[in-house]
């Protein structure tokens, strides 16, 4: 009772790293709260997810194996949570927000009356004082996210209404083993006693989901493009430069919008969450909502013709000059000097 | 054959073109200095309705809306493309709403439009970003889901089939109606407006904004029904009270605050030869390439 939950994402039998890092930051509310960690796995064939999950400290996993449960669709796995937590009341529920927990979390959240936030960047545990009410809340779980195209950051509380929910992006939470031996309890779900047969609408016809070939949040290195290099083109020279230091491409949602670069390589509050040990900066101005994406770079390289863009602020190195003529120097100086 | 196609839509504030004046010195967001906006993705979502309208004989789309009384602006924005008219939702009984007020507000409207044959908005309003109110709505009537929807692939004895785009690839999957669909920005956009409906609608109005324009055009209105958006309040739509704006909403603001970096000390370079191999041999001399 009164513990939290993760919901699992899987994927062909693999739980996501979405998942795998909300049991990490799970686990360490868990600690400051002192109550167990718990998580549920819906689908089908999900004999190899307590291996999966165990090491992060997963103390009870609830396994709803069914053939109707995979692949995901809304109302059945709605169900299931929702009945799940009248009888196990949990106090927080964590999901990615991905296009699986951005549609199961609204829902079930609407089901329970309890609150839901939405991409929250971090997620603390803290007092709430009501004025008008004259209360005081202890042990409540802050749910920090940016606002307003990432002008504000708003910390969201649930004060009365449980569970607490909130869908954390991938990338943004940091994944780390517990203890690879620790082994926690499996709790069997009888499908039929959570999900109607009624609940089975909506039949997936054809899918096609495919496996992330790009690895941007994993690179040490990444050389990120914006609107000021100017067209699809010019990304190109990124490309040569991060393949030259062994890095990957990312690019600010200017970059996206403009058709330069492809979407999985969004870097931001509404893209992918890196943190670098050199993250170089192409002709990005610098808009809040990138900078939150990636300001926990070891290294700033900030290449911009205009000397006052806001990003170099946060560089460590600000060289002004142009796209096209400062790449092609650094491909060649490293080829030089790095032999 | 009647065939009611609602879009759920909303005004916002373009947080895509923030200037420097949209924040206040107190760190709250100065509304008055950022242009109030169709939501892109409603756009969109408008886009699927008027598709699906052209293709079912006797099909209506109206628009649904809760916002202040200028929110308007949108219904006759939607009538200037194709829709047929909208409902303004509004009141002081709405203030505070989080999502899940909203949406529970929006469902007592749907209710009362009666017999709803399909809800289209998009996934996500850019002010808040949340992707929450399509889900709950859903939820609130009673209503199966789908999401991320990219485009309508057919409608054909009551069943719907879907395109959906999600983060790492499609899905195509398929339902009875009625049902809730939320689209993507990645589906086609909405078409312009058509010239003539322009010239048609560019009158149409509610009863509040008659009221401010201060003449009494009760006839011409009279002659003209589709020139009427219906404005409904918090007394005209079936509801528990509590539910409504704040009390309705589990969610509170604890805080917010501006964002602002941290300045590091930067050191500045010039496109020069030497500096760019300078810092290529720094760089690689503390070993953070090569």
């Amino acid at each position: 009772m009164n513990n939290i939950f993760v919901y699992l994402e899987i994927e062909d039998g693999i739980v996501g790293d979405v998942s795998l890092e909300l049991l990490t930051k799970g686990r360490s509310l868990a600690k400051q709260l002192n109550c167990k960690l718990e998580a549920v796995a819906a689908g089908y064939k999900l004999d190899s997810i307590a291996a999966q999950v165990f090491p992060y400290g997963v103390e009870i996993l609830h396994l709803a194996d069914d053939k109707r449960l995979a692949p995901y669709t809304s109302l059945p796995h709605t169900s299931l949570l929702v009945n799940l937590f009248k009888e196990e009341k949990p106090q927080i529920c964590l999901m990615g927000a991905t296009s699986i927990g951005r549609d199961l979390g609204p829902r079930v959240s609407s089901a329970l009356f309890s609150g839901l936030t939405a991409d929250c960047t971090s997620l603390e545990v803290g007092t709430y004082e009501d004025k008008k009410a004259g209360k005081v809340y202890e042990n409540l779980l802050y749910q920090i996210r940016p606002a307003f195209g990432g002008n504000i950051v708003a910390t969201i509380v649930n004060p009365d209404c449980r569970p607490q929910m909130a869908t954390v992006r991938e990338g943004v939470m940091k994944k780390e083993i517990k203890d690879a031996k620790f082994v926690g309890k499996t709790h069997k779900l009888e499908v039929s006693k959570y999900v109607a047969d009624t609940d089975f609408v909506i039949e997936v016809i054809e899918r096609h989901i495919e496996k992330s070939k790009l690895n941007i949040k994993g690179s040490p290195i990444i050389v990120s493009g914006g609107y000021g290099v100017g067209s699809a083109e010019n990304f190109k020279l990124l490309h040569e430069l991060a393949a030259t230091l062994g890095g990957e491409v990312g690019a600010s949602r200017a970059a996206v919008d403009a058709g330069f670069s492809e979407h999985e390589r969004q870097i931001g509050q509404t893209g992918t969450t890196v943190r670098p040990k050199l993250y170089i900066a192409c002709g990005i101005s610098g808009q809040i909502q990138h900078i939150a994406g990636m300001q926990e770079s070891a290294m700033i390289i900030a290449i911009n013709s205009d000397p006052k863009a806001p990003i170099n602020q946060i560089a460590d190195y600000v060289i002004t000059g142009t796209v096209e003529d400062i790449l092609p120097k650094m491909i060649k100086y490293y080829k030089k000097n790095s032999k | 054959m009647s065939f009611k196609i609602v879009v759920l839509a909303k005004q916002v504030p373009d947080t895509r073109n923030v200037g420097k004046d949209a924040m206040k010195a107190d760190g709250t967001v100065n509304r008055a200095a950022l242009p109030a906006i169709y939501n892109p993705e409603d756009l969109n979502a408008l886009e699927q309705a008027l598709r699906l309208k052209s293709k079912i004989e006797g099909a209506t789309v109206h628009v649904l809306t809760m916002g202040p009384a200028r929110a308007a602006e949108i219904i006759r924005e939607s009538m200037y493309r194709g829709a047929d008219g909208g409902y303004l939702l509004s009141g002081r009984e709405f203030a505070g709403s989080d999502t899940l007020a909203t949406s529970y507000a929006l469902a007592c409207a749907i209710r009362k439009m009666g017999k709803v044959d399909i809800i289209v908005c998009g996934r996500q309003a850019i002010d808040g970003d949340t992707a929450q109110v399509g889900p709950q709505v859903a939820e609130k009537l009673g209503l199966p889901q789908i999401t991320y929807a990219e485009e309508i692939l057919d409608l054909s004895d009551n069943k719907i089939t879907v395109k959906r785009r999600l983060e790492r690839g499609v899905e195509v999957v398929r339902g009875s109606l009625p049902m809730v669909i939320t689209v993507n920005g990645t589906a086609p956009e909405c078409r312009p407006r058509h010239a003539k409906l322009t010239m048609k609608f560019k009158r149409a109005a509610t009863p509040t904004e008659k009221q401010e324009s201060g003449n009494d055009y009760t006839d011409f209105y009279d002659s003209r029904p589709y020139l009427n958006i219906n404005e409904w309040g918090v007394s005209d739509i079936e509801h528990e009270i509590k539910w409504l704006g704040l009390s309705g909403s589990p969610t509170k603001v604890k805080q917010i605050e501006n964002v602002v970096f941290t300045a590091k000390e930067s050191k500045r370079l010039t496109a020069a030869d030497v500096e760019i191999e300078d810092l290529m041999k720094e760089l690689i001399a503390n070993h953070t390439i090569g």
